[in-house]
Protein backbone atom coordinates (compact mmCIF):
# COMPACT_ATOMS: atom_id res chain seq x y z
CA UNK A 1 0.00 0.00 0.00
CA UNK A 2 1.15 3.58 -1.15
CA UNK A 3 -0.25 5.89 1.87
CA UNK A 4 -2.21 7.90 -0.49
CA UNK A 5 -2.38 11.17 1.65
CA UNK A 6 1.54 10.89 3.21
CA UNK A 7 0.65 14.45 4.55
CA UNK A 8 -2.14 12.75 6.97
CA UNK A 9 -0.14 9.92 7.43
CA UNK A 10 2.86 12.19 8.88
CA UNK A 11 0.36 13.92 10.87
CA UNK A 12 -0.97 11.06 12.32
CA UNK A 13 3.06 9.83 13.68
CA UNK A 14 3.74 13.42 15.04
CA UNK A 15 -0.04 13.28 16.85
CA UNK A 16 1.09 9.86 18.57
CA UNK A 17 4.95 10.61 18.66
CA UNK A 18 3.46 13.99 21.22
CA UNK A 19 0.61 12.12 22.53
CA UNK A 20 3.09 9.45 24.10
CA UNK A 21 5.71 11.81 25.45
CA UNK A 22 3.74 14.98 26.28
CA UNK A 23 1.07 15.56 28.93
CA UNK A 24 -1.09 18.05 26.96
CA UNK A 25 -4.14 18.52 29.38
CA UNK A 26 -2.71 21.24 31.79
CA UNK A 27 -5.22 24.32 32.10
CA UNK A 28 -4.50 27.76 31.23
CA UNK A 29 -7.24 28.86 33.54
CA UNK A 30 -5.55 27.65 36.64
CA UNK A 31 -2.49 29.92 35.44
CA UNK A 32 -5.13 32.90 35.39
CA UNK A 33 -6.63 31.87 38.86
CA UNK A 34 -2.82 31.43 40.18
CA UNK A 35 -1.75 34.70 39.30
CA UNK A 36 -4.90 36.16 40.84
CA UNK A 37 -3.88 34.77 44.31
CA UNK A 38 -0.31 35.40 43.66
CA UNK A 39 -0.59 39.07 43.21
CA UNK A 40 -3.21 38.86 46.26
CA UNK A 41 -1.06 37.63 48.36
CA UNK A 42 1.70 39.92 47.30
CA UNK A 43 -0.28 42.84 48.09
CA UNK A 44 -0.45 41.07 51.57
CA UNK A 45 2.82 40.64 52.18
CA UNK A 46 3.72 44.19 51.03
CA UNK A 47 1.19 45.45 53.60
CA UNK A 48 2.45 43.45 56.27
CA UNK A 49 6.16 44.17 55.71
CA UNK A 50 5.06 47.85 55.75
CA UNK A 51 2.85 47.49 59.07
CA UNK A 52 5.74 45.99 60.98
CA UNK A 53 9.14 47.53 59.72
CA UNK A 54 7.99 51.05 57.89
CA UNK A 55 8.46 52.23 54.47
CA UNK A 56 12.76 52.33 54.83
CA UNK A 57 13.69 49.07 55.34
CA UNK A 58 16.40 46.89 55.25
CA UNK A 59 15.91 44.90 51.99
CA UNK A 60 17.88 42.11 52.77
CA UNK A 61 16.64 41.42 56.35
CA UNK A 62 13.55 43.39 56.26
CA UNK A 63 14.37 44.75 59.52
CA UNK A 64 14.50 40.95 61.03
CA UNK A 65 18.22 40.76 61.75
CA UNK A 66 20.18 41.66 64.77
CA UNK A 67 18.84 44.30 67.01
CA UNK A 68 15.42 45.05 65.50
CA UNK A 69 12.44 43.92 67.62
CA UNK A 70 9.62 42.84 64.75
CA UNK A 71 11.58 39.65 63.53
CA UNK A 72 10.02 36.45 63.71
CA UNK A 73 6.43 37.11 64.26
CA UNK A 74 7.07 38.92 60.78
CA UNK A 75 8.47 35.85 58.92
CA UNK A 76 5.92 34.16 60.00
CA UNK A 77 3.49 36.27 58.72
CA UNK A 78 5.26 35.83 55.75
CA UNK A 79 5.93 31.78 55.00
CA UNK A 80 2.32 31.49 55.81
CA UNK A 81 1.31 33.84 53.14
CA UNK A 82 3.41 32.25 50.60
CA UNK A 83 2.58 28.60 51.64
CA UNK A 84 -0.97 29.88 51.27
CA UNK A 85 -0.83 31.06 48.18
CA UNK A 86 0.85 27.71 46.60
CA UNK A 87 -1.25 25.45 48.38
CA UNK A 88 -4.29 27.15 46.73
CA UNK A 89 -2.62 27.92 43.28
CA UNK A 90 -1.87 24.13 42.83
CA UNK A 91 -5.14 23.08 44.32
CA UNK A 92 -6.46 25.21 41.44
CA UNK A 93 -3.93 23.63 38.68
CA UNK A 94 -4.91 19.98 39.95
CA UNK A 95 -8.91 20.95 40.05
CA UNK A 96 -8.80 22.85 36.19
CA UNK A 97 -6.77 20.14 34.83
CA UNK A 98 -8.68 16.96 36.07
CA UNK A 99 -11.35 18.76 34.65
CA UNK A 100 -9.92 19.58 31.10
CA UNK A 101 -8.50 15.99 30.86
CA UNK A 102 -12.18 14.62 31.67
CA UNK A 103 -13.30 17.08 28.68
CA UNK A 104 -10.86 15.67 26.16
CA UNK A 105 -11.16 12.47 27.45
CA UNK A 106 -7.24 12.07 28.24
CA UNK A 107 -5.76 9.81 31.04
CA UNK A 108 -4.69 11.77 33.87
CA UNK A 109 -2.50 9.74 35.61
CA UNK A 110 -0.61 8.59 32.79
CA UNK A 111 3.41 7.97 32.20
CA UNK A 112 3.71 11.82 30.81
CA UNK A 113 1.73 13.38 33.61
CA UNK A 114 4.03 11.29 36.07
CA UNK A 115 7.44 12.14 33.97
CA UNK A 116 5.94 15.82 34.09
CA UNK A 117 5.15 15.93 37.69
CA UNK A 118 8.62 14.40 38.18
CA UNK A 119 10.61 16.80 36.63
CA UNK A 120 9.12 19.49 37.92
CA UNK A 121 9.23 18.33 41.73
CA UNK A 122 12.63 18.20 42.24
CA UNK A 123 13.81 21.12 41.15
CA UNK A 124 10.69 22.86 43.27
CA UNK A 125 11.64 21.13 46.12
CA UNK A 126 15.12 21.85 46.21
CA UNK A 127 13.79 25.58 45.95
CA UNK A 128 11.41 25.17 48.71
CA UNK A 129 14.57 23.55 51.09
CA UNK A 130 16.73 26.52 50.35
CA UNK A 131 14.15 29.41 50.46
CA UNK A 132 13.07 27.76 54.01
CA UNK A 133 17.06 28.21 55.09
CA UNK A 134 16.97 31.92 53.84
CA UNK A 135 14.08 32.54 56.24
CA UNK A 136 15.81 30.22 58.95
CA UNK A 137 19.17 32.52 58.13
CA UNK A 138 17.02 35.60 58.47
CA UNK A 139 17.18 36.70 54.87
CA UNK A 140 13.77 37.23 54.01
CA UNK A 141 15.11 39.44 50.87
CA UNK A 142 16.27 36.87 48.94
CA UNK A 143 13.18 34.69 49.23
CA UNK A 144 10.99 36.45 46.03
CA UNK A 145 14.02 35.72 43.48
CA UNK A 146 14.80 32.30 44.86
CA UNK A 147 11.54 31.52 44.74
CA UNK A 148 11.60 33.15 41.17
CA UNK A 149 14.87 31.17 40.17
CA UNK A 150 13.51 27.30 41.03
CA UNK A 151 10.66 28.11 39.94
CA UNK A 152 11.46 28.87 36.30
CA UNK A 153 14.25 26.24 36.30
CA UNK A 154 11.49 23.88 37.55
CA UNK A 155 9.13 25.04 34.27
CA UNK A 156 12.01 24.79 32.18
CA UNK A 157 12.53 21.42 32.87
CA UNK A 158 9.39 20.15 32.89
CA UNK A 159 8.94 21.62 29.64
CA UNK A 160 10.13 19.27 28.17
CA UNK A 161 7.15 16.98 28.57
CA UNK A 162 4.12 19.02 27.87
CA UNK A 163 3.51 22.35 26.05
CA UNK A 164 6.49 24.18 24.40
CA UNK A 165 5.00 27.59 26.01
CA UNK A 166 5.79 26.52 29.04
CA UNK A 167 9.58 26.43 28.83
CA UNK A 168 9.21 30.10 27.74
CA UNK A 169 7.31 30.88 30.67
CA UNK A 170 10.01 29.49 32.92
CA UNK A 171 12.72 31.62 31.04
CA UNK A 172 10.79 34.17 31.76
CA UNK A 173 10.62 33.96 35.23
CA UNK A 174 14.15 32.67 35.57
CA UNK A 175 14.86 36.06 33.53
CA UNK A 176 13.19 38.18 36.43
CA UNK A 177 14.40 36.19 39.50
CA UNK A 178 18.20 37.10 37.88
CA UNK A 179 16.79 40.47 37.45
CA UNK A 180 15.89 41.00 40.73
CA UNK A 181 18.47 39.48 42.74
CA UNK A 182 20.25 42.35 41.93
CA UNK A 183 17.57 44.94 42.78
CA UNK A 184 16.43 43.25 46.52
CA UNK A 185 14.32 47.02 46.69
CA UNK A 186 11.97 45.68 43.99
CA UNK A 187 12.14 41.89 45.08
CA UNK A 188 8.27 41.64 45.73
CA UNK A 189 7.38 43.80 42.92
CA UNK A 190 8.88 41.21 40.84
CA UNK A 191 7.73 38.27 42.08
CA UNK A 192 4.25 39.82 41.92
CA UNK A 193 5.24 40.26 38.55
CA UNK A 194 6.40 36.52 37.91
CA UNK A 195 3.99 34.65 40.03
CA UNK A 196 0.62 37.18 39.39
CA UNK A 197 1.42 38.91 36.12
CA UNK A 198 2.98 36.41 33.94
CA UNK A 199 0.68 33.33 35.31
CA UNK A 200 -1.98 35.66 34.02
CA UNK A 201 -0.86 36.09 30.82
CA UNK A 202 0.50 32.68 30.05
CA UNK A 203 -3.26 31.31 31.17
CA UNK A 204 -4.94 33.74 28.97
CA UNK A 205 -2.91 32.93 25.92
CA UNK A 206 -3.13 29.02 26.13
CA UNK A 207 -6.74 29.51 27.14
CA UNK A 208 -7.33 30.86 23.68
CA UNK A 209 -4.98 29.13 21.91
CA UNK A 210 -5.88 25.21 23.24
CA UNK A 211 -9.04 25.51 25.15
CA UNK A 212 -11.93 27.47 23.93
CA UNK A 213 -14.93 27.02 21.75
CA UNK A 214 -14.15 23.01 21.96
CA UNK A 215 -10.62 22.74 20.97
CA UNK A 216 -9.86 19.19 21.74
CA UNK A 217 -6.42 20.27 22.92
CA UNK A 218 -5.80 16.44 21.99
CA UNK A 219 -3.24 17.31 19.36
CA UNK A 220 -0.94 20.20 19.16
CA UNK B 1 11.01 6.30 -5.12
CA UNK B 2 7.89 4.21 -4.09
CA UNK B 3 9.77 0.87 -3.49
CA UNK B 4 11.99 2.68 -0.20
CA UNK B 5 9.12 2.85 1.69
CA UNK B 6 8.84 -0.62 3.83
CA UNK B 7 6.22 -3.11 4.08
CA UNK B 8 6.78 -3.40 7.27
CA UNK B 9 5.08 -0.60 7.69
CA UNK B 10 2.13 -0.55 5.50
CA UNK B 11 -0.30 -0.73 8.97
CA UNK B 12 -1.33 1.70 10.52
CA UNK B 13 -1.25 -0.13 14.01
CA UNK B 14 2.35 -0.83 13.08
CA UNK B 15 3.47 2.40 11.93
CA UNK B 16 1.74 3.84 15.35
CA UNK B 17 3.71 1.30 17.19
CA UNK B 18 6.62 2.20 15.81
CA UNK B 19 6.05 6.31 16.17
CA UNK B 20 5.43 5.60 20.18
CA UNK B 21 8.44 3.49 20.92
CA UNK B 22 11.02 5.56 18.77
CA UNK B 23 10.12 8.43 21.36
CA UNK B 24 9.99 6.52 24.60
CA UNK B 25 11.67 3.93 26.46
CA UNK B 26 9.96 0.98 27.39
CA UNK B 27 6.12 1.18 26.44
CA UNK B 28 3.78 -1.48 28.02
CA UNK B 29 1.15 -3.15 26.17
CA UNK B 30 -1.73 -1.59 27.94
CA UNK B 31 -0.50 1.93 27.30
CA UNK B 32 0.02 0.81 23.78
CA UNK B 33 -3.65 -0.26 23.69
CA UNK B 34 -4.82 3.03 25.12
CA UNK B 35 -2.69 5.58 22.89
CA UNK B 36 -3.50 3.63 19.31
CA UNK B 37 -7.08 2.98 19.92
CA UNK B 38 -7.04 -0.90 19.26
CA UNK B 39 -7.94 -4.17 20.68
CA UNK B 40 -5.70 -6.75 22.39
CA UNK B 41 -5.45 -9.13 19.61
CA UNK B 42 -4.80 -6.80 16.99
CA UNK B 43 -1.95 -4.66 18.73
CA UNK B 44 -0.75 -8.36 19.56
CA UNK B 45 -0.49 -9.52 16.09
CA UNK B 46 1.21 -6.49 14.75
CA UNK B 47 3.65 -6.68 17.65
CA UNK B 48 4.48 -10.01 17.00
CA UNK B 49 5.24 -9.09 13.55
CA UNK B 50 7.44 -6.27 14.28
CA UNK B 51 9.23 -8.91 17.02
CA UNK B 52 9.66 -11.40 14.31
CA UNK B 53 11.80 -8.69 11.84
CA UNK B 54 13.84 -7.77 15.59
CA UNK B 55 12.34 -3.97 15.35
CA UNK B 56 11.00 -4.52 18.44
CA UNK B 57 12.48 -6.06 21.62
CA UNK B 58 9.96 -7.85 23.65
CA UNK B 59 10.22 -7.65 27.70
CA UNK B 60 8.16 -9.90 30.02
CA UNK B 61 7.85 -9.75 33.66
CA UNK B 62 5.79 -9.33 36.39
CA UNK B 63 4.67 -6.04 38.03
CA UNK B 64 3.11 -7.45 41.47
CA UNK B 65 1.34 -10.38 40.35
CA UNK B 66 0.46 -9.65 37.11
CA UNK B 67 2.40 -10.32 33.89
CA UNK B 68 3.40 -7.49 32.02
CA UNK B 69 4.88 -6.96 28.31
CA UNK B 70 6.81 -4.16 27.26
CA UNK B 71 8.18 -3.35 24.20
CA UNK B 72 11.33 -1.26 22.75
CA UNK B 73 12.54 -0.30 19.87
CA UNK B 74 15.46 -1.73 18.14
CA UNK B 75 18.32 0.13 16.33
CA UNK B 76 17.30 -1.56 13.35
CA UNK B 77 13.91 -0.96 13.85
CA UNK B 78 14.50 3.02 14.55
CA UNK B 79 16.61 3.05 11.53
CA UNK B 80 14.15 1.35 9.41
CA UNK B 81 11.52 3.72 10.67
CA UNK B 82 13.41 6.75 9.84
CA UNK B 83 14.23 5.83 6.63
CA UNK B 84 10.08 4.69 6.26
CA UNK B 85 9.57 8.56 6.90
CA UNK B 86 11.63 10.33 4.57
CA UNK B 87 10.30 8.04 1.87
CA UNK B 88 7.24 9.13 3.12
CA UNK B 89 8.40 12.67 3.08
CA UNK B 90 9.94 12.36 -0.83
CA UNK B 91 6.01 11.36 -1.45
CA UNK B 92 4.72 14.98 -0.66
CA UNK B 93 4.63 17.00 -3.94
CA UNK B 94 6.82 20.26 -3.33
CA UNK B 95 4.96 23.43 -3.77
Amino acid sequence: MVPNDPINELAHIRVLMDRSTRFLSLSGLSGVIAGFVALGGALLAQHHITVAIGRSRDVLTYGTGNGYTAPHELLLTLLTDASLVLLVALLSAAWFTWRRSKRTGQYLWDATAQRLLINMLVPLVMGGIFCLALFYYGLPGLVAPATLVFYGLALFNAGKYTLDEVRWLGLCEMLLGAISVFWLEAGLLFWALGFGVLHIIYGAVMYVRYERAGHGGGSI
Amino acid sequence: MIELLNKAFESRVRLGVMAVLVVNEWVDHVRLKELLGVTDGNLASHLAALEEMKFVQVRKRFVGKRPNTSYKVSTSGAKAFRAHLDAIERLIPKH
